[in-house]
């Protein structure tokens, strides 16, 4: 159970490895914490991980994850509650960034990378839903991407299944209100991360601490929806509306 | 019967969850009971609980009905049996133009019976009088296994005690027969002191509570300094028919408890409740208070529920709700108190009405709150910042120092602090696993704090 000031007892993270979603669950963590999940394909880089967060009074179990194994998910978030008890916090942070305009051209890749980041997110939140609705409680942080907002040429794929995914979580977020579960979009910009090593960083590029802030604040203030950092929901306004010729020829890397 | 899934939360207004929720007589809970799945059932009284004692994520809540005209007086004896579900703000209604009252009553009337049990709530006279539960004869529970006991401190007197202050987690009490004190009006006899600290005050509470039934000192929790800890402390008493003057020694036992105003529902989503304002309603609330005044007499309402007066009053801090921080520490712990005292003064935290209390002996119970020592209760909205640290620093002030946390106000702590404030929590839990084999009583307290793991 989360206590009045919005302290989670157990965290679930899918992509227990992601930059972002393990910075979230540093700044979640608190005296009340109790249980960390980190759910991962990776086992090694996954006890790595946790190694970083472990702690005397805080269990970190690092379970096998695949999030593009869609028909092991309801099974997967059984395990973990049958484990471990409710689910206070579940984020959804496993995606691949594929490699850019050369997905846009290769159908294999970019199957694989839609089924993962669409419809493995998808039918994981789902599995993860499922059960926060059964015991009347919890929130489902997703991590979206400012590439869905309005999907660039430079990653089409990938900005695609962030659009889909955001748009999801949103309907979903409704259908929940009245669930006693919170869910929480959020939308970064660029990212100093893993997933970006070695890419050249695009305007308000931002850590994933800083993203982890946002949506803390965003968790404990009852936010459907937080940008990291905040300034790009009003350059996203903007962006949205541009016209396309000027669009395709803005520098956004 | 239809339950209807509704978003459940306690006093504070934090950290809602979703059950289903079911009103029914008590004759009907056994058979409402086998609609209990695995997250279990919890009962719920009037909700004034701070924090979540009396929620039951994805589970089923009950709400007992029951009417204060079922009361069955014994005027002989001085005892009502009642059931569980009716209110002190109903029974005092009956009892009171009776000549009688209840033997303890915490800062709200709007508590259930059943709810002061499980809670063991305590009021002005613990030092005196102990806690509700000390005044309780018997009790008709409902178990898990769907019998119906009695019990109390001659029958079953395990049973008794582990549901006394057990938070609902032992089984569904039905109705109570507790023992009045019997009163010639129903006025209270007053003297307020203004005191200027700390020290003084603790001095004053130590030298003098024992010559008065009812004591409580409100401090001004953001005094600093010289200052730090200067309050207003009422004591007194029920008053006789010859201290009242002769308009209202017609009635003398007249009662009205009236609400006032109500607070809508629209407050600002910042809420009212910040360091200026609280500042101020301190400041006046120290200034308008008497030197030091004897013998005035005030209404049982103005004396013991003055919040009372102001329905839905936690509402004023808006959208993020409210928490309450209460804490005993034992006698000779009273430099940790002030070190509470103290760190919140300097948080800039803005909590008004703060309360301290002397507690007296604490009872049988294994899960009662009181103990001998120092209570303090404070007020904090729940959005401040750095509010965590905060709290689970002074927790750990006050567990070093032997002290505990009040279920009935928690919404904070944790596991360990409760294990640690709590040494004959293994037994109670004994006596519970014994009652409820399978585990159907579950509340969101329970789950938080460990109590049913």
């Amino acid at each position: 159970m989360d206590n009045a000031l919005g302290e989670p007892q157990t965290i679930l993270l899918l992509g227990g490895t992601s930059d972002i979603g393990l910075a979230i669950v540093r700044e979640l963590l608190s005296p009340s914490a109790r249980t960390v999940v980190l759910a991962c394909r990776d086992r090694a880089k996954g006890e790595q991980a946790a190694a970083g967060l472990r702690h005397d009074n805080l269990v970190v179990d690092v379970m096998q994850f695949d999030g593009a194994a869609t028909d092991t998910h309801e099974a997967f978030v059984r395990d973990v509650a049958d484990r471990h008890g409710d689910i206070d916090l579940a984020i959804v942070a496993f995606a691949q960034l594929g490699d850019g305009e050369a997905t846009s051209k290769d159908i294999e890749g970019a199957a694989a990378l839609a089924h993962v980041n669409f419809t493995g997110a998808v039918t994981a939140t789902i599995a993860v839903a499922n059960r926060l609705r059964a015991q009347g409680h919890g929130a489902i942080v997703l991590l979206s991407s400012v590439a869905g907002e309005r999907v660039r040429k430079a990653n089409a794929v990938y900005g695609a299944t962030k659009a889909g995914l955001d748009g999801f979580a949103q309907g979903l977020g409704d259908e929940l209100a009245g669930e006693g579960v919170h869910v929480l979009v959020v939308r970064p910009g660029f990212v100093h991360s893993a997933m970006t090593a070695g890419m050249k960083a695009a305007p308000f590029a931002t850590t994933p601490e800083k993203v982890a802030e946002v949506t803390a604040k965003g968790l404990r203030s009852g936010r459907r929806t937080v940008w990291a950092p905040g300034i790009l929901r009003f350059v996203f306004m903007a962006l949205r509306h541009t016209p396309g010729p000027v669009w395709r020829r803005l520098p956004l890397g | 019967m239809p339950s209807r899934r509704r978003s459940l939360t306690g006093w504070g207004l934090t950290n809602g969850t979703v059950a289903d929720v079911l009103e029914l007589p008590n004759h009907e809970v056994a058979s409402a009971l086998k609609e209990a799945g695995s997250r279990g059932a919890l009962v719920r009284g009037l909700g004034r609980s701070y924090g979540d004692a009396a929620q039951n994520a994805g589970g089923l809540v009950l709400r007992l009905l029951g009417a204060a005209h079922q009361a069955v007086l014994d005027p002989q004896r001085a005892t009502v049996t009642v059931p569980a579900g009716v209110s002190m703000d109903d029974l005092l209604r009956v009892i009171v133009p009776r000549g009688f009252f209840v033997p303890v009553t915490p800062g709200t009337r709007f508590v259930t019976i059943g709810g002061a049990i499980a809670s063991d709530i305590h009021g002005k006279n613990h030092h005196g009088e102990g806690s509700f539960g000390n005044h309780v004869e018997s009790l008709t529970m409902l178990l898990a296994d769907g019998s119906q006991v009695v019990v109390g401190p001659l029958q079953r007197p395990e049973l008794f005690w582990a549901t006394v202050g057990g938070m609902g987690l032992t089984g569904v009490i039905l109705d109570a027969t507790i023992s009045l004190i019997p009163i010639e009006t129903s006025r209270m006899s007053v003297d307020t002191t203004r005191i200027a600290d700390l020290d003084t005050l603790l001095a004053t509470m130590t030298e003098g509570d024992d010559d008065y039934r009812y004591s409580v000192a409100w401090i001004d929790p953001q005094a600093k300094g010289r200052s730090l800890g200067r309050s207003v402390l009422g004591r007194g008493d029920h008053a006789r028919l010859d201290q009242l003057g002769p308009k209202e020694a017609i009635e003398p036992l007249a009662y009205d408890a009236k609400q006032l105003v109500t607070v809508p529902p629209l407050v600002p989503r910042m809420g009212f409740i910040n360091h200026a304002t609280v500042a101020a309603f301190n400041e006046m609330w120290y200034r308008k208070a008497p030197r030091h005044r004897v013998g005035e007499l005030q209404g049982i309402a103005t004396f013991f529920h003055p919040l009372d007066m102001v329905s839905r009053w936690n509402r004023i801090y808006g959208a993020h709700g409210m928490l309450q921080y209460q804490v005993v520490v034992p006698f000779g712990a009273e430099e940790t108190m002030r070190g509470v005292i103290e760190r919140f003064a300097a948080s800039g935290t803005a909590s008004f009405l703060a309360v301290l209390k002397r507690f007296g002996p604490g009872s049988l119970a294994p899960m009662s709150f009181p103990a001998p020592g120092w209570t303090l209760t404070l007020d904090v909205p729940a959005a401040t910042g750095g509010l965590g640290d905060l709290l689970h620093s002074l927790d750990r002030l006050v567990l070093d120092a032997g002290g505990r946390h009040y279920f009935a106000k928690d919404s904070v702590t944790t596991p360990e602090a409760i294990r640690r404030g709590y040494p004959r929590l293994a037994e109670w839990k004994a006596i519970r696993d014994a009652v409820d084999p399978t585990g159907l009583w579950q509340s969101d307290l329970s789950r938080r704090l460990g109590l049913t793991d």
